[in-house]
Order: structure tokens, then C-alpha cells, then sequence
């Protein structure tokens, strides 16, 4: 708790993560550059599946990010529906967009996936509609926040579902155990360990490191930019008592209102 | 950042009451939302596998879900006719016919869910066939030189009695 307090302080946290933006952004490209050319032109093809197994290194980082930054936006919101840390719910807010798209990623390729190997596009199995009501939640989340105007409010609402809607992540994590799905069950994430050869996991390990690193890069470049988008409002909005006195006309006398402040 | 100003003088208490308040609603609507999923899980079959298919006069024409393993060596495409071959969950055995068109993945010992009717003879009229991949991925090339050793089917064998469970 020490350390989030410590990290609320917007200058403080824009000090500390200054020097990340540019490791993760590097990081982000380079690891994506090199998990993608191994994974396309020197990993294996798959027994059965052939050369579409190379969708797997795009479809599966992409859906483990999906439910990550569903869980970063659920902690941050946590913290910040209790101990109102506003840069928590900037956090939270700005981890939605790239959680969406990681999303909408997973969804696209694993329907391309799928008409490949199990020859439809879509089937409603567990794994797929929870995967789907995940998309929609983001989607609902963003719109939230964006359909209440005061800020502190749309935190609050925005934090609370962010909560709740929680509760899929295990649903979807475990939709393939508790239900018989078309979708196979987890291949990596299992208790027996991997069941799938290093030939095909460090590819996709690096493409998932890579999508991580840019998952950090955008959300701290966003929080860095909305720290300074309010500072400039701030500087730029008149002091409260003048403006009843003075600035009653800010354009009157042809100045930038700002200058009175 | 209206938060800065109350921040100092809010008191303990209030941050409690929120700690509270989040400590209770949420669990309680997850836990709602959760016993929900549970409850529709429950009640509704994705695929029957054969030992669990109801039969025909229960089912009474109903579109329903098979699922289970394709019995080597039991398919035969027919060049006018439709797409035979045998389904099963090593326990009992059912025959499909379909004249869909099969998908990438479809083979002997390879898992597939059809959807379709019941047949008065027990016969599974599939208007769909999907396959169905395992959770084992295995290079082309290790695949081969198993076979040619002779041990690729007790790999696959132990891949299946994990998707049977």
C-alpha cells in the first residue's frame, strides 16, 4: 500500500516510468520482429494441422493479453474505487483500448483458425461466447466511461464493472474444463506441464513477451500523456476566485485568458 | 483532479466503507453471474458423446451434437453417395452419414463433433461435421520418425484418454 501511494503521485510515477517508455517500446518491436520470423519461417509445421499452426503465435499471446489487461483494469479499478488513487483509474481506463483490440485479435484469427481446421468460422461453444462476452464487456466499459461526464463518477461506475465483469476471466480460463467445447483444451497454462515442443513454445513465448512489453509501452505512454494533457487544462483554466472578478470577459481585452491566472 | 482536495481531510472510516462496499457487492454479483453461467452449463449439452446420445424415439428428430473420436479405417467417401464413417468415445459406437463437406482436419482417430438427427436405425444423419483439434501439438517431422518407430499411436493414445476424461 506504501508503494501505490508512493506511485499516485503523478510527477513521481511520470519519474519512474520516464526511462521505461523507451525499453518497453524497443522491447515491444524487437520481440515482436524476431518471435514473428521465427514462429513464420523457421518453427515447425504441426502434425495435423500443418502450415496453420503458425496462426496459434498471433491467436494465442493475443488471448492471453485479452484476459491480462482484463485483469490489470480490474485490479487498478479496485484500487482505485478504494483508495481513490485518480491515477489508477487513469491506468484502468487507458488499459481498456489495447485490451479490446487483443480481444477482437484473438476472436479474428482464431475464426480463421478455425475454418482451417474445424471447418466452420464460428460455433457458439463455451470457450468462444465467453471469449466474445469478453469483447462486449470492453466495449461496454469504454462507453461507460465515456457516457458520464464527471470524471470521478465514471471512474466509480466504470470501476465497478470493471469488478464484476471479472468473473469471466476464470469462466473463460476454464470453459474448456467445465464444458465440452470444439475449442481444445489449454496446451501451455496446464498442470502437466506444456504439451507442445520448445521448437514451438519459445517462438510463442516471445511473441507473447513481445506483446506484454507493448501492452506496458501503451499504457504508460497514454498515462504519461493524459499527467501532461492536465496539467497544460489546468494552467491553462483561470484561477476560481478571479474569474468572478476579472475574467468575467476572458476575450474582451484580447489577451489569452490564461495570462490572468 | 478534484481528488487531491478531500484527499487529506477524508477520513479513514469512509475508505473502509468502500473497502467494504467492494468487498461485498462484488463478490455477490460475481458470485450471482458465476452460479448463472454454472446453472446454463449444466442444463445445456454442448455434444453428446455416443454412450450418452439418447435414442431415437427420445430424441424424436431433434438437431443434436455428437461427439467423439473418427474409428480408423471406418470412413468411406463415396464418389455419388454420401460420407460414411463410425463415431465413438471407445465405450459405444455410432454410425454417421453426411454429405457435408469434411474439413481440414478430419481423419481416422481424429476427434469431431457432427450436428444433425437421429435416424429411426440409430443411423446419425449429420447435416454439419466440424473436427476437433487435441491440446497436442507435435512438429511434422518428430510425428514421422515416431511412426517410424512405431510408437506415434501410444503417443496419440494418451493424448485421447486425456480429451476423454
Amino acid at each position: 500500500m506504501k508503494m501505490l501511494a508512493f506511485l499516485a503521485n503523478p510527477d513521481r510515477f511520470r519519474r519512474l516510468t520516464g526511462p521505461a517508455l523507451p525499453v518497453t517500446g524497443l522491447l515491444a518491436t524487437g520481440l515482436v520482429l524476431v518471435g514473428a520470423v521465427w514462429a513464420l519461417g523457421f518453427s515447425p509445421d504441426d502434425q495435423v494441422q500443418g502450415e496453420a499452426v503458425k496462426i496459434m503465435y498471433v491467436h494465442v499471446p493475443a488471448a492471453w493479453m485479452a484476459m491480462a489487461a482484463y485483469a490489470f483494469i480490474a485490479v487498478a479499478s479496485l484500487i482505485g474505487y478504494v483508495w481513490r488513487h485518480s491515477l489508477a483509474d487513469v491506468a484502468a481506463r487507458e488499459a481498456a483500448l489495447p485490451g479490446f483490440v487483443f480481444t477482437l485479435l484473438a476472436l479474428v484469427t482464431g475464426s480463421i483458425w478455425g475454418r482451417i481446421t474445424w471447418g466452420v468460422w464460428w460455433d457458439w461453444d463455451a470457450r468462444m461466447t465467453s471469449m466474445l462476452a469478453l469483447l462486449f464487456i470492453y466495449a461496454g466499459y469504454m462507453a461507460l466511461w465515456r457516457a458520464i461526464e464527471n470524471e470521478g463518477q465514471a471512474a466509480r461506475a466504470a470501476a465497478l464493472l470493471a469488478m464484476v465483469g471479472a468473473i469471466n476471466l476464470p469462466i473463460i480460463k476454464f470453459s474448456v474444463d467445465f464444458w465440452e467445447t470444439l475449442h481444445q483444451k489449454a496446451s501451455v497454462i496446464r498442470a502437466d506441464g506444456p504439451s507442445m515442443p520448445a521448437s514451438m513454445l519459445w517462438p510463442l513465448a516471445i511473441m507473447a513477451l513481445g506483446y506484454t512489453a507493448f501492452f506496458a509501452f501503451h499504457v504508460m505512454l497514454r498515462m504519461h500523456t493524459v499527467i501532461l494533457e492536465k496539467r497544460r487544462e489546468a494552467r491553462a483554466r483561470p484561477a476560481r476566485a478571479a474569474s468572478t472578478a476579472t475574467i468575467s470577459h476572458p476575450a474582451s481585452d484580447g489577451s489569452p485568458s490564461g495570462e490572468h491566472a | 483532479m478534484t481528488e487531491e482536495q478531500p484527499k487529506k481531510r477524508m477520513p479513514r472510516r469512509r475508505r473502509q466503507q468502500r473497502l467494504m462496499l467492494a468487498a461485498l457487492i462484488v463478490p455477490a454479483l460475481t458470485g450471482a453471474i458465476g452460479l448463472a453461467v454454472i446453472a446454463i452449463g449444466q442444463s445445456q449439452v454442448y455434444f453428446y458423446p455416443p454412450r450418452d446420445l439418447p435414442s431415437p424415439s427420445e430424441l424424436d428428430g431433434r438437431t443434436v451434437r455428437l461427439g467423439g473420436m473418427v474409428v480408423e479405417g471406418s470412413i468411406e467417401q463415396g464418389l455419388e453417395t454420401d460420407t460414411s464413417f463410425r463415431v465413438t468415445d471407445y465405450v459405444e459406437t455410432v454410425t454417421v452419414v453426411t454429405n457435408d463437406m469434411l474439413p481440414g482436419l478430419f481423419g481416422d482417430n481424429q476427434g469431431v463433433v457432427v450436428q444433425g438427427t437421429l435416424a429411426a436405425d440409430g443411423t446419425f444423419i449429420a447435416a454439419r461435421v466440424m473436427a476437433k483439434h487435441d491440446e497436442n501439438y507435435m512438429p511434422a517431422e518428430v510425428a514421422d520418425a515416431l511412426e517410424e518407430s512405431g510408437r506415434l499411436e501410444e503417443y496419440k493414445k494418451k493424448g485421447l484418454v486425456e480429451q476423454d476424461r
